[in-house]
């Protein structure tokens, strides 16, 4: 089964393909569609992708994490159209302790951040729509550091 | 053993001036709605690096708006501005990335 989804998210089936009886701390971040981004109301987001790599890369920070720490690491990023409240991205990782856990789960979702290809389109309440560029100003004027810095 | 073939026989025309292959590069997000399309073709002549393709997308209407330093994909990974690119291989021009 590949990394990326149309269909929705299941946590439980995530779970149990990494649980075993030597797995003793499973540990799960879910990123959500928000209502909200920069002071307008979110209706929805579309999620799009340039599928062949972000398989790729998916499997490649997968590994990367099941090499640094001793877990299990399951991974779902859907695509298509998603609203407010939609689950969009799944990470659970079971390891023997919940340190390894913890830290798998950190690691798995800001590599997935900072290297899949993937894009989203959000759509506002007044009717307009907008690719989202976290490289963009930021309210608070900090340049945030992406795209390029990896 | 056979002799293997001249490698000749594969090459394809030594000259730059005699070069009528063409990149294809794959647009996404909004660098395909910049350029109008999610595919483009472009004359290989005088492209062999990354930095050398950015520079011709960024000459065609609507690429102004493309970073210098956009990232490219070249065969699902991600390349750096002096990596070669040919006519052979995948290569895709990626937005700034905004999963998750």
């Amino acid at each position: 089964m590949g990394f990326l989804s149309l269909a929705g998210l299941e946590l439980a089936e995530l779970v149990a393909a990494v649980a075993g009886p030597d797995r003793g701390g499973i540990a799960c971040f879910i990123g959500l569609v928000r209502d909200h981004h920069q002071g307008r109301r979110v209706r929805g987001i579309e999620y799009r992708a340039y599928e062949p790599m972000a398989e790729s890369v998916c499997g490649a920070v997968v590994a990367e994490a099941e090499a640094k720490w001793p877990v299990r690491v399951g991974l779902r990023h859907r695509l298509g159209e998603l609203v407010a409240g939609d689950a969009a991205v799944a990470v659970v990782t079971a390891g023997a302790h919940r340190d390894e856990a913890f830290a798998a789960c950190r690691y798995v979702i800001e590599e997935v951040k900072r290297r899949v290809p993937i894009w989203k389109r959000e759509r506002f309440d007044d009717g307009t729509e907008e690719w989202v560029d976290p490289t963009r100003l930021q309210p608070s004027g900090d340049l945030r550091l992406g795209g390029n810095g990896w | 053993m056979a002799a293997l073939p001249h490698r000749h026989t594969y090459l394809p025309p030594m000259s730059a001036g005699s070069d009528r292959r063409v990149l294809t590069v794959r647009l996404f997000a909004r660098y395909a709605d910049l350029l109008g399309t999610d595919r483009l073709e472009i004359p290989a002549q005088g492209i062999s690096t990354v930095r050398d393709l950015l520079s011709r997308i960024r000459s065609l209407p609507g690429g102004a708006a493309i970073a210098e330093t956009a990232l490219v994909a070249v065969n699902l990974t991600q390349a750096r501005a002096d990596s070669a690119v040919t006519p052979e291989d995948e290569v895709a021009l990626l937005p700034p990335l905004a999963g998750g």
